[in-house]
């Protein structure tokens, strides 16, 4: 979710609930007000009632609600000492204009008594009220328009501000998103006077200063250890060679000199691989042009026919498309390569490999042990599944790392006792 | 043959100096940078050997001197940095070969001497060893004036034995110079067995005053009957 949507979901939420509270508050503040607003309306109209009933004495009798509001009734003494000033929200029944027939009205009435040429009288003055429920949706509607104003001008402003504001943070982000260490370029720059942003920029740059600085000590460090390894390895094997060629060995200690020789060819071959797959994962091959998989594919086949044909291997190719991919030729060459020996390597006397081009994908199946692979590990680096290959364990990893490189998908799958290998090339 | 091999590593130094000395060439060392320079502008060399990586210098600085100074001798870069960049600079600078670190004597050999051979061809390109004809330019393969086909692969094994004639040619040396870099599975060993079945069959059937030797299972040597 973007931002500005997120800030927008927490802004309208938040505002929801204040809203909400506020009119709830509001609500009993205003009929709180209106009460007490009524309340001395309803004083001042007994203290009038009171003083004109001292003129004229008929007011005494008025015993029942009509035109004037208020009842008065005569009572004993000890009735009305006992009575206070007491305000009341109670119903009476009025006729307003919208009204068919008379209909119980909220309305406010004071209940008091008072005393009179040494009568008691209990007088109650009544006022009609707001009716609570219309006061209530009345709010309510008001509260909604001001909710949907409130979350309108907030998208509009955050629309306007945001972007503005947020600008210079997505064009360092869209830059920072183009940077490749490999490549040596510029740090990625942009131009703000926000304080966060000038941070960020200058925390990622000397991340990023950091990590260029890592990676170029690393191709150097690769480099260097294959300088060391290489060069021992080198006199080792040529001073076997001198020594056998010098001659007057017992055929026993040949046998052990050959074998010692041996071992240092798989180091050398392990080396080699391994570094091989290091400058892959480094990504220190990017001489990438526009390679064509069907010609590689022939290449390859070419250079392991005799072999095959040795190994009583069939290689047959099925091109139906021109297949190209933007990459490096030697790396395509290894990636095409390594698979091939693989299921030429593994396969049965008199067995097969097939080879398909679509226009997306290079297919390679072959006969073979007629057991699927585990598919989880065949990838993984040093995975032999019989002990006693001579491979280094290395000839699949250095396709996966070269697959992943291009983001081209390679899988692996077992079916109708083929050992399937296919690898896709998405943006082909 | 004067041959200057310019290497750091004392033992590998020796290794080379004793190996070339087999074939008859006058070898003559350098261990840094300056003795090398020295040693270049004084005296003709027919083939120079060059470490990329030198003390007080870079191999590939010497290449310069030498191309600056208007000398073409024939120069093998030996490197432990199997780095496409050095490799392009190198040949750019006019060098004529590139091995990388480690090699086979045998390789080295073959590929000295088949710079040397580039060097005085005079219209032919052939190889003659008793009564075997090996011509470089045509690929075919002649004993006494008859012509003895070849596969592919087969002709390469031969040149590759003629270039290495009284010398041992291991298997892997072998593998590696025919079948390329990254053999990776030692069942190539069975075919290099096989391959060299059948050309001694070939040699022998033929009548050729050649054959190749097993040596002690570790490789084999072409030697003149």
């Amino acid at each position: 979710m973007k931002l500005l949507n997120q800030s927008i979901k927490y802004l309208s939420l938040s505002i929801l609930a204040i809203v909400t509270v506020w009119s709830v508050i509001f609500y009993f503040n205003l009929l709180n007000e209106i009460k007490s607003s009524i309340d001395e309306g309803l004083e001042n109209y007994k203290r009038l009632i009171i003083l004109n009933a001292q003129q004229d004495s008929t007011l005494l009798t008025k015993d029942y609600f009509d035109e004037s509001f208020f009842a008065i009734r005569q009572i004993d003494k000890q009735q009305a000492l006992s009575v206070k000033d007491n305000y009341l929200d109670t119903t009476l029944y009025m006729q307003d204009a919208d009204d068919e027939e008379m209909e119980p009205e909220p309305v406010r009435m004071l209940v008091t008594a008072f005393e009179l040429n040494g009568q008691y009288y209990e007088l109650k003055v009544a006022n009609s009220m707001v009716e609570e429920d219309d006061l209530v949706k009345e709010l309510l509607s008001d509260v909604i328009w001001l909710y949907l104003t409130l979350i309108i001008s907030i998208v509009v402003i955050n629309n306007f501000a945001l972007k503005k504001l947020w600008k210079p943070f997505y064009e360092f982000l869209n830059q920072l998103k183009e940077f490749r260490l490999e490549k040596n370029q510029v740090l990625p720059q942009v131009k703000t006077e926000t304080k966060e942003f000038t941070d960020l920029q200058n925390a990622v740059n000397s991340l990023l200063q950091h990590a260029t600085q890592t990676y170029e000590h690393q191709k150097e460090f690769i480099g260097n250890a294959s300088h060391e390894l290489q060069t021992p390895l080198a006199i080792a094997t040529n001073k076997l060679e001198l020594l056998i060629e010098n001659g007057n060995l017992q055929n026993e200690q040949a046998e052990n000199i050959a074998e010692v020789m041996q071992i240092i060819e798989r180091l050398v071959r392990l080396n080699k691989s391994l570094l091989l797959l290091t400058k892959i994962e480094n990504k220190q091959f990017l001489d990438n042009q526009t390679v064509s998989l069907n010609q590689v594919v022939g290449n390859c086949v070419n250079d392991l026919e005799e072999i095959a044909s040795f190994k009583t291997v069939n290689i047959s190719i099925n091109e139906s498309a021109e297949l190209d991919s933007k990459m490096d030729a030697s790396l395509a060459n290894v990636m095409i390569s390594n698979l091939l020996r693989n299921a030429i390597f593994h396969n049965i006397p008199n067995g097969n490999v097939s080879i398909e081009i679509t226009k997306k994908a290079v297919n390679i199946s072959n006969t073979g042990h007629p057991q699927k692979l585990d598919e989880n590990l065949i990838f993984t680096r040093f995975y032999k599944p019989n002990s006693n290959s001579k491979g280094t364990g290395l000839g699949l990893a250095i396709v996966k790392a070269i697959s992943v490189l291009y983001d081209f998908q390679v899988s692996y799958a077992f079916r109708d006792g083929l050992h399937n290998f296919k690898i896709d090339f998405p943006s082909a | 043959m004067k041959i200057l091999a310019i290497e750091d590593e004392p033992q590998l130094l020796s290794n080379i100096k004793e190996s070339l000395e087999k074939e008859n060439f006058l070898v003559e060392t350098a261990s840094d940078y300056h003795s090398a320079i020295d040693k270049i502008f004084i005296y003709e060399y027919d083939c120079i050997l060059l470490d990329i990586m030198l003390p007080n210098g870079n191999g590939l600085e010497i290449l310069a001197e030498l191309k600056k100074a208007g000398k073409n001798e024939n120069v093998i870069i030996i490197s432990a940095k199997d780095s496409l960049d050095d490799k392009l600079k190198g040949l750019e600078l006019g060098a004529d070969d590139y091995l990388t670190k480690p090699f086979h004597l045998a390789e080295l050999n073959a590929r000295v001497k088949a710079v040397l051979r580039r060097q005085k061809l005079d219209g032919k390109n052939t190889i003659e060893i008793a009564n075997s004809v090996l011509d470089l330019k045509e690929r075919t393969f002649m004993v006494d004036h008859k012509n003895i086909p070849l596969n592919r692969k087969e002709f390469d094994i031969l040149n590759y034995f003629l270039l290495n004639k009284n010398r041992l040619v291991t298997k892997s040396a072998l593998a590696e110079h025919v079948w390329g870099d990254n053999s990776d599975e030692a069942d190539n060993f069975d075919f290099v067995y096989y391959q060299i079945k059948n050309l001694r069959k070939k040699l022998q059937s033929a009548c050729a005053d050649i054959e190749i030797e097993s040596v002690y299972g570790i490789g084999y040597k072409l030697v003149e009957k």
